[in-house]
């Protein structure tokens, strides 16, 4: 890490430094682009993956930008703060889409927030909010009145425009771009439709049945839980993680309180973090079963559906004799677990794992195999390697288009480092890989959860937190390896009882919004095989 | 066996007695009407039941079996719904165009019932083109499609139709020249006569091997033809949602729902007339004995049963396979189906010409 700081401060004079757990840089906006590109190309560095990026309100102190970004070639995670330039009325930062693709989307999501504007990025509206909506939520002057954003009874203004700015004799322009063209037969797939998995909404230019342009389109179910969090406990902003990712809510709930518990020095008990690795690998079981039924039912066979729901279902009923509920758990807790595991609990586990490798047979003989389903899904919707990170499609559809992305190995948390398990990773990069990279990996956790579920061991499975949860000043980022890729959490405290900035990091965001790199070109029928193949959710896009 | 044209006959006798024959011949053809439409209810609702069913047993669940004794009750009162349910009118469209697609239809699949062999005897026309007309009225349905497509102005629709057109032409295709094979077989194109051609075997044995590869080949077209699954492109509901049907609600769409059942049926009956002998019992040369008994089971029953037993695997498809691309299935048909098909028909020729067939 020295070696990169040296390295920087020669090229970078001004750039200045602080060392936590990561390398911390700071820098103007005048000098970002030029840093990121060496950050970005420079052989020694070549950090390839952008995390995320966090807008920030330091209110007196301007508005800026956290990008966290990891070098995949050595595991290596540097953060960069970003300064505005400007005014509070119109701050900018130079856009860095030409570097890494998926800035394009995460930068339009900062502006929507924060109302940063990114100089050259190509398509700078709103992200999640209304066209019309005034104000940016997640300032710190922001102004909540209802009736400066009434309830709308009219339908959402469309168009077919979108704003950019770029430099021109030095000084920044607005210019308007079209979309979509004027003779271009638009399709509107979503947000109700049965193949978006929810309210997903993609606007899609088509010539016959090939796509020519899809235009993703979110914030149907955008709840705000960013801006929420702001306002609540500690404790508190636990209970939205489950209402991000409903379908495997574990390993999200795992990663904040690992946050919570490191940014106050607790200690969890060994049982806690078996009982939550247990879990999460159940969650991701449950997860991958969810996934192949639905999938299977977008490419037209319906039965599949049934048979896997068959071992998800028995999964929920493990849950459910443990935590309470079957899909909205709150089961993990800062200091441990709410609740001590059920009697039955590891009973019911041994019965799932002897079942499970039966039932994955099976679906590989009705499915799998199958001509159809083959042809369907082999070479369609073809991510390469370097797409899937510069685009950070992290979890299973990254390691399906050969990038071992896995954060328990990349970033051992928890107890992952001890356990024995393979990382999947397939090389092909189509629908058929995403598609066996889950079968695989139902099995490695499988392999886990054996190796867990007869030595858990004794203790209590809460430790004592005080009773008014109060963090440190300061700054914390953890990610985790959620079922649907990498999920991580930036913390920005102020020392109170709430988060100041709370940035979630949700992996389905880069899979829906490569969807369209990846499907022009393609027929109608493809966009389904392809955004059932990423297995995306909508709540944990739009948040 | 007994011969149900005895009967018929009989009833057109004892009508002439009382009236002029214009009348009676009027009055005939008011009672199959009739008839027709109170069998195609049925069949209809039968077929519901049994899809539901068939599919609940492949999906492990046990299917409707609430309403009624088993859930037989189930689809009577899914028709009643259907049948009180709003007509939703709709803004911009072609009202005529969109109001006629469904009768469309519906027309096609029920003139199809006119052809087929119910029974030793009960048919309501038998002409010398029969397996022709049957072809040709059943061709009229995909116009109806097309034009609910059109006629609601959507995009969906749109496409559905669009997809439903180039289905359906491509596979017409395979299923004439099947149909072509079989009638180079019986030599004839009557309806009657394909069935008792088949009186000491029936095709799809006599015929061995260019018959079961027609047979397979009908299968597989008949299940594009009536647009189910792996074929359900022009509806695909993942895709499309609804496909062509999207926007009609009501009768209108159970008319669509109907048809397709219908068709189903359809389709099986002709494959059960062309390659399992329509009505005949099954009889095997020598097997007197066996043959006498198999004649002692009703001709109406034989041929229901086939029809049935046939639809099954067309169901059996639809709840195990994936769905097609669009691409993947124009492909089958004009690069594998056809070339097969016209080398099949050679190959019976050749089978007819030398008398190789058993």
């Amino acid at each position: 890490m020295a070696n990169i700081q040296e390295k920087i401060s020669k090229l970078f004079p001004q750039v200045t430094f602080a060392q936590t757990d990561v390398l911390e840089m700071t820098v103007a906006d005048e000098q970002w682009h030029d840093l990121a590109h060496a950050l970005r190309h420079d052989p020694e560095l070549s950090f390839d993956f952008l995390v995320t990026i966090a807008g920030m309100d330091w209110k007196e102190n301007g508005l800026g930008c956290i990008y966290e970004l990891v070098a995949t070639s050595r595991n290596e995670r540097v953060s960069v703060k970003v300064m505005a330039t400007g005014d509070r009325e119109k701050p900018f930062i130079h856009s860095v889409h030409d570097l890494w693709a998926i800035a394009t989307v995460y930068e339009r999501e900062v502006y929507d927030y924060f109302g940063i504007i990114f100089v050259n990025n190509p398509d700078m509206r709103r992200l999640f909010l209304n066209i019309d909506w005034k104000g940016y939520p997640l300032r710190k002057d922001y102004n909540a009145d209802p009736a400066v954003n009434p309830v709308s009874i009219e339908n959402e203004r469309q168009t077919d425009f979108t704003d950019t700015w770029v430099e021109r004799d030095g000084k920044i322009v607005k210019e308007e771009r079209r979309i979509f063209q004027p003779d271009d037969f638009v399709v509107n797939i979503g947000p109700q439709h049965p193949a978006t998995h929810g309210v997903l909404r993609f606007r899609t230019a088509v010539d016959g049945e090939i796509i020519k342009k899809i235009d993703l389109y979110l914030g149907y179910i955008h709840r705000g839980v960013e801006k929420i969090c702001e306002v609540d406990t500690y404790p508190q902003t636990l209970h939205f993680m489950d209402r991000l990712d409903y379908f495997s809510a574990h390993p999200y709930h795992h990663c904040l309180c690992m946050l919570y518990e490191e940014a106050m020095g607790i200690q969890i008990s060994r049982r806690a973090q078996v009982i939550r690795v247990l879990m999460d690998e159940l969650s991701r079981i449950a997860s991958h079963c969810l996934f192949f039924g639905t999938y299977c039912m977008d490419l037209g066979a319906t039965t599949m559906l049934f048979y896997t729901l068959r071992v998800r279902e028995q999964i929920l009923d493990i849950m459910e004799k443990t935590c309470g509920a079957r899909m909205t758990f709150n089961y993990d807790c800062i200091g441990g677990v709410m609740q001590d595991l059920h009697p039955d609990f590891v009973k019911d586990v041994h019965a799932l794992l002897d079942v499970l490798p039966a039932n994955i047979k099976e679906y590989n003989k009705i499915f799998t195999g199958n001509v159809i389903a083959r042809d369907r899904m082999e070479d369609v919707g073809v991510l390469t390697r370097e797409d899937a990170i510069s685009w950070a499609v992290t979890g299973p559809n990254g390691r399906g288009s050969g990038w071992a992305c896995d954060v328990r190995k990349t970033f051992p948390y928890s107890i992952y480092s001890e356990l024995e398990f393979d990382e999947i990773v397939r090389t092909e990069g189509d629908a058929m890989a995403r598609f066996k990279v889950r079968m695989d990996e139902m099995v490695q956790s499988a392999r886990i959860i054996a190796q867990l579920i007869d030595n858990i061991p004794d203790g209590e499975y809460c430790v004592k937190v005080p009773k008014v949860v109060k963090l440190p000043a300061g700054h914390w980022f953890k990610m985790v390896e959620g079922c649907r890729g990498t999920f991580g959490i930036y913390l920005e405290s102020d020392g109170t009882t709430s988060p100041y900035r709370l940035k979630i990091v949700p992996p389905c965001l880069p899979a829906a919004a490569v969807v369209d790199h990846i499907t022009c070109g393609q027929k109608i029928a493809d966009l389904i095989t392809i955004g059932g193949s990423m297995d995306y959710i909508v709540p944990d896009i739009d948040r | 066996m007994q011969d149900l044209s005895v009967g018929t006959a009989w009833i057109h006798s004892f009508l002439l007695g009382y009236m002029p024959e214009w009348l009676a011949v009027t009055l005939e053809c008011l009672l199959v009407g009739v008839g027709l439409m109170l069998l195609y209810a049925v069949l209809a609702l039968f077929y519901i039941l049994f899809e539901r069913k068939v599919c609940a047993y492949f999906q492990c669940r046990l299917g409707p079996n609430r309403v009624g004794p088993w859930g037989l009750l189930q689809s009577v009162a899914d028709m009643f719904k259907i049948l009180i349910k709003e007509l939703i009118s709709l803004n911009h469209i072609d009202k005529f165009l969109f109001a006629l697609a469904p009768y469309l239809v519906i027309i096609a699949s029920m003139l199809a019932f006119a052809v087929l062999p119910w029974g030793n005897g009960l048919q309501i026309i038998d002409f010398n083109v029969g397996i022709f007309f049957l072809l040709a009225v059943s061709s009229i349905g995909v116009l109806g499609i097309l034009l609910a497509g059109w006629s609601s102005n959507n995009k969906f629709t749109l496409i559905g139709a669009l997809r439903s057109g180039a289905q359906m032409v491509s596979y017409e295709l395979s299923m004439g020249l099947c149909v072509v094979t079989m009638v180079v077989m019986a030599g004839s194109m009557s309806v009657t006569d394909i069935v008792m051609a088949q009186e000491h075997l029936w095709f799809i044995f006599s015929g061995h091997v260019p018959a079961i590869i027609a047979f397979v080949i009908f299968m597989i077209a008949g299940t594009a033809e009536t647009n189910r699954g792996p074929f359900d492109l022009p509806e695909a509901e993942s895709e499309l949602t609804a496909g062509y049907h999207t926007e009609y609600s009501g009768i209108h769409f159970g008319f669509f729902y109907l048809a397709e059942y219908l068709n189903l049926f359809i389709v099986s009956g002709v494959a059960a007339l062309l390659f399992f002998g329509g009505w005949m019992p099954l009889h095997i040369p020598g097997f007197d004995a066996f043959n006498n008994i198999m004649d002692y089971i009703p001709s109406v029953v034989w041929f229901i049963a086939k029809a049935v037993a046939l639809s099954f695997i067309i169901i059996w498809f639809k709840w195990t396979f994936p769905r097609l691309r669009i691409d993947q299935l124009l492909t089958l048909e004009w690069k594998y189906l056809l070339p097969i098909n016209l080398f099949n028909l050679v190959l019976m020729v050749i089978v007819v010409t030398y008398s190789l067939y058993l």
